[in-house]
């Protein structure tokens, strides 16, 4: 049986899976945005504004949700987050400001070329650095530097995220969102030459993702040592990693063959299982090497409650995305 | 500035933003869906564009009022770990229920501004209603977390540390109930009162516009019935502060001594050095009616409490006066629209009407900034009223002015886009006429222009 703290970390581990295959894919496709090129460079701004429009606010809400749970099962794990990651997240934060806000300016300010580029621009820089700065944030607390001491400004609050390994992982997130990004829009796309563009962007940064996984991996062994040693040890992960190695290849071979769908499904099983595994590998760890969701649960009423307030809300969520999905999301590519 | 005080300045900064998108997030969605409805009743296409132009209006600023949220989300930790670290289990719940609404408030909303064509009238009416419901949630969920700050309940107390927790008894606090209602009200009464003032502004320019004339009907609707509302809810929550939140009380109302058959006291600058509050306009009896309902009552005065549990008292003091006053001039121009209309059997438009209306747009939105300093400032020195102070839950971060300054600018910025945009939008509003009616003695009026 399940431990209620482990179970209200899994629906954590939910959460932000699906922030990172729906929210995600947002930030990539900002980064298409900022990447657009060639004589379809608008035809390819517009299909990343439709795709993004009608859905990009319930896709934020999943941060959001990642968030409250945090503080209301594991207080302290908040607390140390918050205070040890300051400049980072109010880096990420003005990063996720200035993007919603720039996008729905563009949605609706002049349609004149230099007024839409400009806010466009926001948007699509903004896009490019708040995945690398949330991934940052992420890699800080698997490093093993939040130490909750707080006597000397630069270890407190600067050398915890400053160190090649998070950065690495900042970028891993970014190239992960684009590739996301650009396999979707292959399916959103209508009109061939316009796929193919996606298709060409998806490849290239399937390649980035490889880079930036290797990267990641060989800075681990000094940058994030527990991790690494998980990774490297347990008895699931080369079952895990080898999974994910069949997907990632399957991605590429799909978007190669042109089997779009099944380069979807591919894309998104990849990167979700890029996320479980690091999500195995942190367990029990909230911040390692002090916090676990053991010695930072809240009292076992609270989790309690939480977890029926997350049952009876998912029934509620579920069905409603469905039909999101269903109304923006159907009957578009072939 | 010290990092407290920059803490605490980013901390207000931020919610006085955020509450102004968070209302409009609560209040235009009703306001659409009216218009919607009225369209699906009677077919009058001119109230089709008007839920369409509210709704993009909405877009723009739920868009402001999501991402200024989500900075809220965060900054309860970046600036105050120690009371999340407290209080995250007593009070996480209301926030994760937040957390659903918002989730069915963003799809209802994104099928609602991007589904006109996509799913049928009824379907997409529904989705309205989802919005406007879901809005109104977020806010009771929200406000219930912050009354528990003013009222906690639901742990025991040992050794400084909370024990036997229980969630649901901190949601059913004592401020709870009052608080919410309070809030929600001030949301329909200060949004109904700045589209009304707005659609005013331009009936003044084109008297016989009937999409205007719709569209002043319905927020003023909306926003008089709550206004006239607001002073009922205002006074319920008085007496609970009587109750539990006696300094709170004292300092509103410039009350240093305490009394029996204590004075209402209108205006005034309290002085905390000798303990007075000259220049203002005493009605006997007036504060122990109003907060005990018996002019004999006795009220205590701040000199009961120690000094250093007493918040600043004139900010307190003075932002009490301008949401009572605020709150009173929209409740006096909400019952004379209503006695107008019922007179004339229909949308009162002479010209000062019109004008009294622009007038007291901006009114609840000001009222809901006051009566939040009144809350928050008034429950100073402490973060959770009587448990723990503001200083013990500050970060141990320093350097806090930077972030405080960036995202003021930042929210300087958005804020002065946000106008300009939805400026843009007024002026493009459309023109609508009605067929003419035979002699209409307002053409001349409407010459003028
Ligand atoms: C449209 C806005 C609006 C209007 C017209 C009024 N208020 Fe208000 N008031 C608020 C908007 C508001 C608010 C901003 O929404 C507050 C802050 C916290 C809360 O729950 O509501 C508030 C708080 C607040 C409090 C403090 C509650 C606390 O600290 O726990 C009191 C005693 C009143 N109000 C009383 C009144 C009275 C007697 C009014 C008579 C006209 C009045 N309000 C009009
Ligand atoms: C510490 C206080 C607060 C926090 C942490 C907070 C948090 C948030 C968050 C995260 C969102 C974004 C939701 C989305 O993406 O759709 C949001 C929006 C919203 N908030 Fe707040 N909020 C606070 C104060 C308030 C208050 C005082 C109200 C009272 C009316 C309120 C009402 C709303 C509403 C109605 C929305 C959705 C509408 C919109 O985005 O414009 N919030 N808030
Ligand atoms: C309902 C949601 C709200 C919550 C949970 C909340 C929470 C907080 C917290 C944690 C602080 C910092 C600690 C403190 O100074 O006591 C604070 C301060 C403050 N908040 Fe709120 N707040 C809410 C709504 C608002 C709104 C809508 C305003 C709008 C003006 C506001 C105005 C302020 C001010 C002025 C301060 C600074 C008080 C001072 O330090 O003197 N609050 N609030």
């Amino acid at each position: 049986m399940l431990s209620i703290d482990a179970l209200i970390s899994g629906a954590m581990m939910v959460s932000l899976t699906f922030y990172a295959l729906l929210g995600g894919a947002d930030f990539g496709g900002g980064v298409w945005d900022l990447f657009a090129s060639g004589s379809r460079k608008r035809a390819q701004r517009e299909l990343i504004a439709e795709a993004i429009g009608p859905v990009w606010e319930a896709n934020h809400v999943w941060l959001i949700l990642v968030v409250v749970l945090l503080f209301t099962a594991f207080p302290p794990a908040f607390a140390g987050i918050a205070t040890a990651l300051h400049i980072p997240l109010t880096l990420m934060l003005i990063g996720i400001v200035l993007r919603g806000s720039a996008f729905t300016f563009r949605s609706y300010d002049r349609k004149t070329d230099d007024v839409q580029r400009r806010w466009g621009r926001v948007f699509s820089i903004t896009s490019l650095i708040t995945p690398v700065l949330l991934g940052v944030a992420v890699g800080a607390i698997s490093s093993g530097r939040i130490r909750g001491e707080y006597s000397d400004f630069a270890a407190a609050f600067v050398s915890p995220w400053l160190a090649p390994f998070p950065f690495a992982v900042g970028f891993f997130a970014l190239a992960l969102f684009a590739f996301l990004a650009a396999v979707y829009l292959t399916l959103e796309a209508r009109d061939e030459a316009l796929r193919e563009d996606f298709r060409l962007r998806a490849l290239a940064s399937a390649a980035a993702v490889g880079v930036m996984a290797l990267a990641v991996f060989l800075l681990a062994e000094n940058g994030a040592p527990v991790i690494r040693h998980s990774l490297t040890w347990s008895w699931w992960t080369w079952p895990l990693q080898s999974s994910t190695a069949v997907f990632a290849v399957g991605a590429i071979y799909a978007l190669w063959a042109r089997k779009f769908r099944l380069a979807r499904i591919c894309a998104a099983a990849q990167v979700a299982l890029i996320l479980w595994g690091w999500g195995a590998a942190q367990y029990p760890y909230l911040i390692v090497p002090d916090v676990t969701i053991y010695n930072s649960a809240a009292p076992a009423i609270t989790l309690r409650l939480v977890w029926w307030a997350l049952l009876a809300g998912s029934a509620l969520l579920f069905p409603s995305l469905y039909y999101l999905f269903r109304v923006f999301k159907r009957g578009r590519a072939t | 500035m010290d990092d407290l005080l920059a803490a605490r300045s980013q901390m207000a900064m931020s919610l006085a933003f955020h509450i102004i998108f968070a209302v409009a997030g609560v209040a235009t969605p009703l306001m659409m869906c009216i218009a919607e409805w009225r369209w699906l009743r009677t077919r009058d296409e001119t109230y089709l564009t008007l839920a369409k132009r509210w709704a993009k209006g909405t877009a723009i600023l739920f868009a402001v009022g999501a991402v200024s949220g989500t900075v809220l989300s965060f900054e309860l930790g970046l600036l105050w770990p120690e009371f999340m670290r407290w209080a995250g289990a007593i009070i996480g719940m209301p926030f994760s229920l937040e957390g659903f609404a918002f989730f069915t408030e963003a799809i209802f909303l994104g099928i609602y501004l991007y589904g006109w064509d996509r799913v049928s009238p009824l379907a997409h009416l529904a989705a309205g209603a989802i919005v406007a419901l879901s809005g109104a949630a977020s806010a009771v969920f929200v406000v219930i977390a912050n009354a528990w700050m003013n009222t906690p309940t639901g742990f025991r107390l040992i050794d400084g540390k909370p024990v036997d927790i229980d969630p649901i008894a901190a949601m059913m606090n004592p401020a709870a109930l009052g608080q919410t209602i309070h809030m929600l009200l001030a949301a329909y009464a200060a949004v109904g009162f700045a589209v009304a003032g707005i659609h005013a502004f331009l009936l003044l320019r084109d008297r016989r516009n009937i999409f205007h004339r719709h569209a002043l009907a319905i927020a003023l609707a909306v926003g008089g019935v709550s206004a006239v509302l607001q002073p009922v809810s205002g006074d319920l929550l008085g007496q609970m502060l009587a109750r539990y939140q006696p300094v709170k009380l004292a300092a509103m109302e410039g009350q240093f001594k305490t009394e029996q058959g204590a004075p209402l006291r209108i205006g005034g600058l309290p002085d905390e050095e000798s303990a007075t509050t000259p220049h203002s306009i005493e009605i006997p009896y007036g504060l122990s009616l109003l907060a005990f309902h018996d002019p004999k009552a006795v009220v205590r005065g701040l000199e009961d409490f120690p000094r250093d549990v007493w918040p600043p008292v004139a900010i307190v003091h003075i932002a009490f006066q301008v949401m009572v006053t605020a709150g009173a001039a929209m409740a006096l121009v909400a019952l004379c629209a209503a006695y107008m209309a019922w007179r004339r059997k229909s949308l009162p438009d002479s010209r000062w009407f019109l004008r009294a209306v622009v007038a007291a747009s901006p009114l609840g939105l000001i009222a809901i900034e006051a009566g939040w300093t009144v809350t928050e400032v008034g429950r100073q020195p402490w973060i959770i009223q009587g448990v723990m102070r503001t200083a013990q839950a500050v970060t141990p971060m320093t350097g806090l002015k930077i972030p405080f300054v960036t995202f003021t600018l930042i929210y300087i910025f958005l804020a002065a886009v946000v106008v300009w945009l939805l400026a843009r939008q007024v002026a493009e509003s459309p023109r609508v006429y009605a067929e003419p009616e035979g002699a209409d003695n307002r053409g001349r009026e409407y010459a003028f222009d």
